[in-house]
């Protein structure tokens, strides 16, 4: 969780925000299986996974998602809420593997004392390679409740 | 195996209604997401803690939707979203965005209801495939409170 309040004001765009490492392991898999009601094997049923040509289990694409919700979360907590968000599945990602997720500030506007910030946000693997690319909008608290 | 994926058949599902379902977001449920995706700030863990922060009720996570409610022997709601094809037997999750418009919270019943929005055929690494878009709005009351737009690839 974040320490301190992030106003608008504080934020430029191309900023970076603070970046959480997921590393799942097959039963917090089994934990979103059930949390979520995905029981799609190929993410908890290693033999069936590789018969359909899969090198193993494969971390779900909605747990990628709702990772990066947790990203955005922790960045505007206590006071900030989520407008939008939503990523793409582009690459496998999978258990016992770092994942980095991450975002950037693109643009900012302030309307009626609402700091609106649209986001790059995605997750890349321990090679580097962004897996996961996405986009957000956050409203964030504005110190003087005025305009920028 | 190139074009025609998309037969009539499957043009005549895009913008169909399905009847809509009761998605019920309970305490139990957002405690076992932000759980298992390891989000500790305690307003999804701790009445007190939310009351604290301004929430009547414990706010649901990110993505969180609550359950969607099925007696036995319901069949699975919502259009289909796999095997649309014969020949692509696998699917995989495409992308999902939500979009917010107030906080969903325990307590909530909100009624879900989803429309494919897409169907559109691609050629990727993996060789044909089908990519269905669907749109489920979540309405509390009659107030739309989120929308999921979401892709699954058949392939």
């Amino acid at each position: 969780m974040a320490d301190a309040q992030v106003y608008v004001e504080d934020v430029e765009p191309g900023d970076a925000i603070p970046e959480i490492v997921k590393r799942c392991t097959p039963r917090q898999l089994v934990m979103w299986a059930s949390a979520s009601g995905d029981f799609y094997e190929i993410h908890y049923d290693v033999e069936y996974a590789r018969t359909i040509g899969l090198s193993g289990l494969v971390v779900h694409g909605a747990l990628k998602n709702a990772f990066l919700g947790h990203l955005l979360h922790d960045w505007i907590a206590p006071a900030g809420r989520i407008v939008r968000y939503g990523c793409s599945y582009r690459g496998m990602d999978y258990p016992e593997q770092d994942l980095r997720c991450r975002g950037k500030v693109t643009e900012i506007s302030v309307r009626e004392g609402d700091g609106l910030v649209d986001l790059d946000i995605w997750i890349e693997n321990r090679s580097g390679e962004v897996t996961t690319p996405g986009t957000a909008t956050v409203s964030l608290p504005c110190r003087q409740g005025g305009e920028r | 195996m190139t074009g025609g994926l998309v037969t009539p058949e499957l043009e005549a599902l895009v913008g169909k209604a399905w009847p809509p379902v009761i998605h019920e977001v309970d305490r139990t449920g957002i405690r076992m997401w932000a759980r298992a995706v390891g989000i500790d700030d305690p307003i999804f863990h701790d009445e007190a803690a939310a009351r604290e922060r301004g929430y009547e009720r414990l706010p649901a996570p990110p993505g969180f939707m609550g359950v969607p409610r099925r007696m036995p022997g319901d069949v699975e709601p919502g259009p289909p979203i796999r095997g649309l094809h014969p020949e692509l037997t696998r699917s995989l999750n495409g992308g999902t965005e939500y979009e917010y418009r107030s906080t969903v919270m325990a307590g909530d019943e909100l009624v879900a209801s989803t429309t494919i929005s897409d169907i559109t055929e691609r050629s990727g690494s993996v060789g044909p495939m089908l990519l269905i878009t669907r749109e489920t709005t979540y309405r509390r009351d009659d107030e739309a409170v989120a929308i999921l737009r979401a892709t699954v690839i058949n392939y």
